[in-house]
């Protein structure tokens, strides 16, 4: 099938993929979740182009993308602080940006925050992968990585967006808090070690990606010694190895695992803008 | 068994003996597995009757995880009501039906009222794969068990097994069904590329790799087999519960 609009990429940036909302349901056959970092995100996107929700756009990292729509469209940018130019004039993140066809779109390099969502009227429109277009960086499910050069299809537009007022929330802070419930395997470490967690700032280590941020600071000590039989693994999880470094799950972790979990945090999408050496702290939940 | 909290939306039902930590595979692994499989048919059959609201049922080495739950304390409550059918479970391991084989893995929480049969613990036919057993750790294998290659081929290919758990990569099946004391250990150095189709062993599991990857197993034979596809449905061809015997090609 030929589609009308096309996106041609011009620069993919250290890595741009198609995101929604991932493949929830497979896990049993070791299919992660994936999907965008920050759902919210990317479902406000896809509202301010029209789109349902669960429309696939793309997810930008750090050193932003160029690409070209061969068609008149609309699109919209939620996310990190960057600078978006339509051709030769400025854009603004958090509001639909009507380009004409042919246009240029620059996005970014961030100068705060890590990731940014790019929605377009219609959707990106490539084949869904058990239900969802999401890429999954650690199984490889669903379209890989852009390339420069790549050519990817969009959907019909479904018609006018509903206006709305206020998009941009809170610049990415230079400190997270997160809230995080102890369990299910935090009697596998010793008091102190749930101290630390909840005491002690941690930073976030360059190594995180898709997979995981994976933090910097005091070790978490074992109560128990031996090896965990594998296990399902959640979303935000904090998976202690061996190092007893804590690593938070993001979206494209994988279903089982074999380290203890000591907590999961209640709410991932700040880490999706956390740069490395970005503060963390972890709090109990409110009572 | 024991209930444990897993973030705001999950649970995690620990089949090892309550209060204790689980002891490390393989010593325990085989009888928490055919708990872990009956509890895994159990909560597939409620949630398939609209008793259970689980997006996800994850079972593990001795663990399932119930996730994306709108309310775990009232699942919770649920669940210390609820109770498998052990017995059945073990003994319908060897009763086939013929016709559940590609039914029994779609992901209801997403299409309540699926097409997976009602009660079917076995999880659906055997399934035969054939196997070229050329692997490199064929040697390994039979000196950890104190026998000859030809022992190890007749012990693999006699065995009943099933797949406890899917996991490391979409398709990858854990297999239970051998002895526990025949567990093994994994390479010192993972191989930085093991083909697809590998069938290997380790701990008290043997798996069958669906997609070239680096890895640690033993590796003991191969297959042609498409282990997973996503253009099947089901995608995997080997889902929790599913039989398997490993047959001579």
């Amino acid at each position: 099938m030929t589609h009308i609009t096309e996106i041609e990429v011009l620069r993919a940036g250290a890595l741009t993929t198609v995101q929604d909302l991932g493949r929830p349901g497979w896990a049993h056959l070791g299919v992660p979740r994936s999907g965008a970092l920050d759902p919210t995100a990317l479902r406000l996107a896809n509202r301010l182009v029209g789109n349902p929700e669960e429309a696939a756009g793309l997810e930008i990292t750090l050193t932003g993308c160029a690409v070209r729509l061969t068609r008149a469209t609309t699109v919209a940018i939620i996310g990190a602080e960057v600078a978006v130019r339509a051709g030769e004039r400025p854009g603004d993140t958090g509001r639909p940006l009507s380009l004409p066809a042919g246009t240029v779109l620059t996005i970014g390099p961030a100068r705060r925050g890590v990731r940014s969502w790019l929605a377009v009227a219609g959707g990106i429109d490539v084949p869904a992968v058990l239900g969802s277009r999401a890429t999954d960086t650690l199984s490889g499910l669903g379209p890989a990585p852009l390339r420069d050069g790549d050519r990817l299809p969009v959907g019909v537009p479904l018609g006018e967006p509903a206006p709305v007022d206020v998009t941009v929330g809170p610049a990415p802070a230079p400190e997270l808090h997160l809230t995080v419930r102890l369990g299910p395997r935090d009697d596998w470490f010793t008091p102190a070690a749930v101290d630390r967690l909840l005491g002690t700032a941690y930073t976030v280590s360059p190594v995180s990606n898709r997979v995981g941020a994976r933090l910097a600071g005091a070790p978490l000590p074992r109560a128990v010694a031996g090896e965990l039989p594998s296990e399902g693994i959640v979303l935000g999880a904090v998976q202690v190895p061996p190092d007893g470094q804590p690593l938070i799950f993001l979206a494209d972790h994988p279903t089982t695992g074999g380290y203890p979990v000591i907590g999961v945090v209640t709410d991932v999408t700040p880490l999706a803008q956390a740069r490395p050496g970005t503060t963390v702290r972890f709090h109990g939940p409110q009572r | 068994m024991r209930i444990r909290p897993v973030g705001e939306h999950a649970l995690l039902l620990d089949c090892t003996a309550p209060a204790l930590p689980p002891a490390p595979v393989p010593a325990a692994a085989l009888g928490e597995a055919t708990l872990v499989e009956a509890w895994r048919a159990e909560l597939w059959r409620r949630r398939e009757q609209g008793d259970l609201d689980a997006v996800e049922i994850v079972p593990a080495a001795s663990t399932l995880l119930l996730d994306g739950l709108r309310d775990p304390a009232a699942t919770a409550a649920l669940l210390a009501r609820w109770a498998p059918t052990v017995a059945a479970t073990a003994s319908t391991a060897t009763a086939s039906t013929a016709t559940a084989s590609t039914a029994t893995d779609r992901p209801s929480g997403d299409q309540p009222g699926g097409d997976r049969p009602d009660g079917d613990p076995s999880g659906g036919a055997e399934v035969v794969v054939p196997v070229e057993f050329d692997g490199p750790d064929l040697a390994v294998v039979a000196e950890q068990w104190s026998v000859d290659v030809p022992t190890v081929l007749r012990r693999l290919t006699g065995t009943r097994f099933r797949v406890a758990f899917c996991g490391f990569a979409p398709g990858f099946p854990y297999l239970t069904g051998l002895p526990a004391e025949l567990a093994l250990p994994r390479l010192s150095t993972p191989r930085p590329r093991v083909p697809a189709g590998s069938v290997a062993l380790a701990g008290p599991y043997a798996g069958i790799y669906p997609s070239a990857s680096p890895g640690g197993w033993l590796l003991v034979g191969r297959t042609d087999l498409t282990l997973f596809d996503v253009h099947d449905d089901p995608p995997a061809r080997l889902s929790p519960g599913t039989s398997v015997r490993l047959a001579a090609a």
